[in-house]
């Protein structure tokens, strides 16, 4: 017995620094951690304002890139305006709800929510304005953030955005696209297909596949442009699921070409190499940005975008392989 | 370690008014109290609240306990009727979907043929009770596990969700029906407020541990209850005494269907609208609710209240996470850890019960 825990604890110890002595001796040249921390993140110094309490709350799934350059943009905002940031999410409506509610409890001085489920929303948002709190939408719910009498809206919208998509088909001359929809019964990716189809003067095809799963989503793609050959652009609507299309298209011998809502910093390498033809961005960075930055420019110099009449556009922004270089810098950072 | 023994009878909830009879008396009051399958629970459902209490100012609000509540009440109407069902021996994957599908029933039958809500409510119901019934028919007849037979149609329901959405409305989520007749009654019935002491509570709350209150009593003062913990504990030796195991096996899967129907009308009268794919996942919290509240997998051990604590640990730690300002981040790797302590509280203390 005694033997037998020496010998292991020397086989541990040996393993221990043979872990080590690799560790040391396989330092990379570039890239890796080092090359991230040498590029500074976004900072704006730091205001003298009173400390106040602002709680974003999302229809985020946890772990998603989008979500979380939204929260980076969130972040950098609260740094600089001496906002303690709560940030929460859910992507259930009926939870979101839930969390706007668990806002109002701690008697935050704002509240940044996202209206991807408007109706669920409606009354958690009217107990928030009762109880005097200042509420701005972003990302989701252009067409309901006034009627709810929300203070801003900042984001794009999803219909319009499928449309100016659409219609860059158009011009880059493409005939028959598949519309990649990653999550079934989700409103907004839904509107973006409705909007291509709108204004794409092709045949457009809806093609479900289950989001969290890459493998399937692969071969599902894979397959669709097997046993469909005159498909000549696959349309995703998020830049993981680009990147997977890419591979697709290699995987089927197929020539069919890539174009996608949203970026990543993977993505952007992929606009510049050619893989992937075109993104339409969003900005989610400025839209965390913004409505943490507007809700404190609103407690301190009672100022707001829009006058409650108009959104504040974040997008559609094109990222074609004329502009990209220059995104490409943000992008590595992850702020873009 | 299953309990086989009707525990109607052999272990009545601890009263001082009624004094021990027969075996029982032998038996500290202390032993029983630890025999009971919710005490680990309610072990568990006083340390949590004690550290959110003191980690979180907030959380010590009147206002934040009534959310704290609700959350837990809709989750918990469900893990209710999940919980009666592992009892029983079986389980339900399709519960979460279930109760999307109800509301989505309710909302376009009334939306498409123009009728009174009620109309729409009371067709929902009959919906959600043959889901129900197909469930414990495909079981009993099929002879394959519920695990398996559940998860096929979790993954129907899902799929015919959405399909027949899209097929009715054109969208994937319902139209909104907060306009008809009816809808101000029904709202007032599963999705009103009640202030209680100055603070709003939802009407789910109430609910909840009405459902409570019944489950609890048809478990351990009825037959029917001698029956669940029978055909869970022994299938072959409940039927030997006479004990009808499909007959309450199909009514267990019943029992989920109306508590699914019950949540899916509170979603829709609450939120107006339906999200086709939503609800997905949700089944697992039910079981974990259920668990905590010390269900055993296996069948035939668990009670009503546990599955009430199980459902608020849940509620507490869900708001609490926020409240305390964490990064959510690590939200489900919380919820992993507090069940596998909650199921290791439970283990242990079954184990010091058994010791006489």
């Amino acid at each position: 017995m005694d033997l037998r825990l020496n010998r292991h604890r020397r086989a541990g110890l040996a393993a221990l620094a043979t872990a080590a002595a690799l560790l040391a001796a396989g330092c990379s040249s570039q890239g890796g951690k080092k090359a991230q921390e040498a590029d500074a993140g976004l900072a704006a110094g730091k205001a003298d304002t009173p400390r106040m309490r602002i709680a974003m709350i999302t229809h985020a799934a946890p772990g998603d890139t989008f979500w979380d350059t939204v929260r980076k943009g969130a972040k950098a905002a609260a740094a600089k305006d001496n906002v303690d940031l709560v940030y929460s999410s859910n992507p259930n409506g009926a939870d979101q709800a839930n969390l706007i509610q668990n806002a109002i409890n701690q008697k935050v001085d704002g509240i940044a929510v996202t209206l991807a489920k408007p109706d669920a929303m409606k009354g958690a948002i009217a107990k928030a304005k009762k109880a005097g709190i200042p509420v701005v939408a972003f990302n989701a719910g252009l067409d309901q953030w006034k009627d709810m009498g929300l203070l801003e809206y900042f984001g794009q919208d999803e219909n319009i955005a499928g449309q100016a998509f659409g219609k860059h088909l158009n011009e880059v001359g493409a005939k028959h696209d598949i519309c990649v929809i990653q999550e079934q019964g989700h409103v907004a990716l839904e509107a973006r297909c409705a909007g291509v189809k709108k204004t794409f003067k092709g045949k457009t095809d809806i093609l479900y596949v289950n989001g969290t799963d890459m493998p399937s989503v692969k071969s599902t793609i894979s397959a669709k442009l097997k046993q469909d050959s005159s498909i000549d652009y696959v349309v995703t609507l998020g830049a993981p699921f680009a990147l997977t299309a890419v591979q697709s298209a290699k995987d089927a011998g197929d020539k069919a070409k890539v174009a996608t809502f949203d970026l990543n910093k993977d993505l952007v390498s992929a606009v510049q190499s050619g893989d992937v033809q075109f993104a339409v961005d969003q900005q989610p960075y400025l839209q965390g940005y913004l409505s943490i930055d507007s809700l404190w420019l609103y407690k301190n110099n009672g100022n707001f975008s829009g006058g409650g009449e108009q959104p504040v556009l974040t997008g559609p922004a094109f990222v074609t392989k004329d502009n990209v270089d220059t995104i490409a810098k943000f992008a590595q950072k992850g702020t873009r | 370690m299953t309990h086989t023994a009707t525990p109607a009878a052999a272990t009545p909830p601890a009263s001082p008014a009624v004094p021990p009879k027969s075996r029982t008396a032998e038996r500290s009051l202390a032993r029983r109290a630890l025999a009971r399958p919710e005490i680990g629970a309610l072990v568990a459902a006083v340390g949590v609240y004690l550290f959110f209490f003191a980690v979180a100012p907030t959380f010590r609000q009147a206002d934040s306990f009534a959310t704290v509540l609700y959350q837990a009440s809709t989750m918990g109407i469900m893990a209710l009727a999940v919980s009666l069902l592992m009892i029983g021996g079986e389980f339900d994957l399709s519960a979460g979907v279930a109760v999307t599908s109800s509301a989505l029933a309710a909302s376009m039958l009334s939306f498409q043929l123009t009728t009174n809500v009620w109309v729409g409510v009371l067709v929902a119901l009959l919906v959600s009770l043959t889901v129900g019934l197909i469930n414990g028919l495909l079981l009993i007849k099929t002879g394959l596990p519920s695990f398996l037979v559940s998860l096929a149609s979790f993954l129907m329901l899902q799929g015919a969700n959405l399909a027949i959405t899209k097929l009715l409305t054109g969208n994937v989520a319902t139209d909104t029906i907060s306009d008809m007749d009816g809808f101000d009654q029904a709202k007032s019935l599963f999705a009103s407020e009640i202030a209680i002491f100055g603070v709003d509570v939802k009407i789910t709350v109430l609910w909840w541990l009405l459902f409570a209150a019944i489950a609890t009593w048809v478990l351990l003062r009825t037959k029917f209850g001698n029956w669940i913990f029978a055909a869970g504990g022994s299938k072959e030796s409940a039927r030997a005494v006479g004990v009808p195991v499909n007959l309450t096996k199909i009514a267990l899967f019943m029992t989920v269907g109306f508590a699914a129907w019950f949540v899916g009308m509170h979603l829709l009268f609450e939120y107006n609208t339906v999200q086709a794919g939503e609800g997905v996942g949700n089944e697992f919290y039910y079981i974990i609710a259920a668990v905590i509240g010390g269900c055993l997998l296996t069948g035939g051990y668990g009670s009503a209240i546990g599955a009430v604590l199980g459902a608020f640990i849940f509620g507490m730690v869900n708001q609490g996470i926020v409240y305390a300002n964490w990064n959510p981040d690590w939200f489900k790797f919380f919820v992993g850890v507090m069940l596998l302590l909650a199921t290791l509280v439970n283990l242990w203390v079954r184990r010091q019960a058994a010791r006489r």
